[in-house]
């Protein structure tokens, strides 16, 4: 989908190359995460592909075409574009300012309305209780809400994200990052973000590019990054609590085997549906780390796993998280 | 001749002469922020285009007014003419100085994020710039304006009208109640015209500041 071909950019005046000598593949609808610290070149390589910037040597292909090629204004019509700040114009209401490319494509006023509407109900702002409000009167959840739904407005192949978090605190981030992955689903967009968090990169990515000093040291999915750091530099991003932070990324779907092996196992007392009186519960989508916890929470090594309408679906003991993430690999197979 | 005493007897004159100086004030300022606006729009593509125009701008208002009128005079007469000019001259400062201020104090991450999404210069400027520089550019034209009602005086000296004639003949005459006359009305017009824009710049402000 967006392919980066030994590609380098110089500033005039800059003691090292921002971006140096870049090959990077990114798959039509994944999610690929930019992580490093500070000045490692990640929003230099973000604003070549939208042309923001102009590669000093080396090709940039969308789609297999040059994007030199490309006319910048139709190139970046088609290319969703969200900053850390947001850049909403203030002058201009929430529906405005989501409106604001499918009326520069001159789109049918009842269109554009039906558009806006369907877009705030897919970042969840009632469009009636926001449409027509001012920037100013939104927190920084909802003006990151507005701002997604401003890059979805013209249904762009690609969305480019730089720190599209970093003005949240914590528990809103979360929040968000939670709820932009529930709508990633329903859209499909082909996704670059750039971030400084590994958590959140780990969180987000189907791929990570660490990148230092605008080179990528390793681009590979989260689990492989975790497990296998390729570099001492990636090992020290990725930080403590490795073992951890792999739990997270396993669900407890991927986890669970039969009850009836559990049965034979420990040779307990089971209740009609198929667990022990009292015994606790968690839902298919928490992860290793949630069933973890809960495991501590009770002091039993064992608990059961429910889909949303509580049917036990499987069991999940502790042995199973211990090996989850001493063989990561194998886990993920299943 | 005292001042009520002057007004009854020359009230003819008085409306004349209040016509006179407005027409001039308001075709000076209609020019001026026209002109003003282009340019301060103008050099905000370039910034040491903006550099020269701003120091040009400052040195036409760094002149005393009434030399900038003589120095009018051998080219363009005694006259409206010279008025005209010499008022655009000299309040081109304040309007070009905050069109361009307000456009380049505009957060630069909204301009960013209308670049980023694909927006085209001329949409960025008429759609995000000149709404965003609006209030900075009414305030402008409300010094601007003051100014030009106040300077427009000068006009009386130069055989353009205006209620200046008011205050120089009078000043001749040693009439207390033509300067009076003059000057009072000079300066409600100014104050009036002061609190029309003040309000008009209020409602721009509510509109457009973010
Ligand atoms: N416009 C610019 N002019 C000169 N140097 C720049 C410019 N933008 C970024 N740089 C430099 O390029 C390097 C990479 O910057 P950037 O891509 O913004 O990094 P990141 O987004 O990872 O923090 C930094 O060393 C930064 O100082
Ligand atoms: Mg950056």
């Amino acid at each position: 989908m967006i392919r980066f071909e030994n590609v380098s950019k110089w500033y005039p005046g800059g003691v090292a190359d921002a971006v140096d000598n870049l090959s990077l593949f990114i798959n039509e609808g994944e999610i690929c995460v930019l992580v490093g610290s500070s000045g490692c070149g990640k929003t230099t390589t973000m604003k070549m592909i939208n042309k923001l910037i102009e590669p000093s040597s080396g090709t940039i292909y969308l789609d297999g075409q040059n994007i030199e090629t490309l006319d910048t204004l139709t190139l970046r019509l088609n290319i969703g574009y969200i900053i850390q700040e947001i850049g909403l114009f203030p002058h201009m209401t929430v529906a405005e300012n989501v409106a604001t490319i499918p009326v520069e494509l001159g789109w049918k006023p009842l269109r554009i309305k039906a558009r806006v509407e369907e877009l705030l109900d897919l970042v969840d702002l009632d469009p009636r209780l926001f449409g027509r409000k001012k920037p100013r009167e939104l927190n920084a959840s909802q003006k990151l809400r507005v701002g997604i739904a401003r890059a979805l407005a013209a249904n762009p192949m690609i969305m480019l994200m730089d720190e599209p978090f970093g003005a949240l605190d914590p528990v809103a981030r979360t929040r968000m990052q939670d709820e932009f992955l529930t709508i990633h689903q329903k859209i499909h967009k082909t996704i670059v973000l750039v971030t400084h968090d590994i958590d959140e990169a780990i969180r987000m990515g189907d791929r990570i590019a660490v990148m230092r000093n605008g080179r990528v040291l390793q681009f590979d999915t989260p689990r492989e990054i975790l497990s296998h750091p390729a570099d001492p530099f990636v090992s020290e991003l990725i930080g403590d609590r490795k073992a951890l932070k792999l739990m997270n990324l396993i669900s407890c779907a991927q986890l669970m085997h039969d009850v009836s092996e559990f049965r034979q196992t420990w040779n307990r007392d089971f209740k009609a549906g198929g667990t022990l009186p009292g015994a606790s519960t968690i839902g298919m989508q928490a992860t290793a780390q949630d069933a973890l916890a809960e495991m501590f929470r009770t002091g039993e090594r064992f608990l059961f796993v429910e889909d949303d309408s509580h049917q036990v679906q499987g069991v999940i003991e502790l042995d199973d998280l211990f090996k989850s993430v001493s063989q990561g690999d194998d886990a993920r197979k299943q | 001749m005292d001042l009520v005493g002057f007004l009854a007897s020359r009230w003819q004159a008085i409306l004349q002469l209040t016509a006179e100086h407005l027409v001039i004030v308001v075709t000076a300022m209609a020019i001026s922020v026209i002109l003003g606006v282009v340019i301060g729009i103008a050099i905000t593509f370039n910034r040491a285009a903006a550099r020269i125009v701003l120091k040009f701008a400052n040195l036409m208002m760094t002149i005393p007014s009434l030399a900038l009128f003589a120095l009018l005079i051998p080219v363009l007469g005694l006259g409206k003419a010279s008025a005209i000019v010499g008022l655009v001259a000299y309040t081109q400062l304040p309007l070009i100085r905050t069109v361009y201020a307000g456009i380049m104090t505009i957060d630069s991450t909204i301009i960013v994020a209308a670049r980023g999404m694909g927006l085209s210069d001329r949409t960025i400027l008429f759609k995000i710039k000149v709404p965003l520089a609006l209030p900075a550019v009414m305030a402008g034209i409300r010094t601007a304006a003051v100014m030009g009602i106040g300077i427009g005086a000068i006009a009386g000296y130069i055989g353009a009208g205006g209620l200046g004639v008011f205050i120089f003949q009078g000043i001749n005459r040693t009439s207390d109640g033509m300067v009076l006359t003059g000057a009072i009305i000079l300066s409600l017009i100014a104050i009036l015209t002061d609190q029309v824009l003040g309000q008009v710049l209020g409602r721009v402000q509510r509109r457009f500041d973010p």
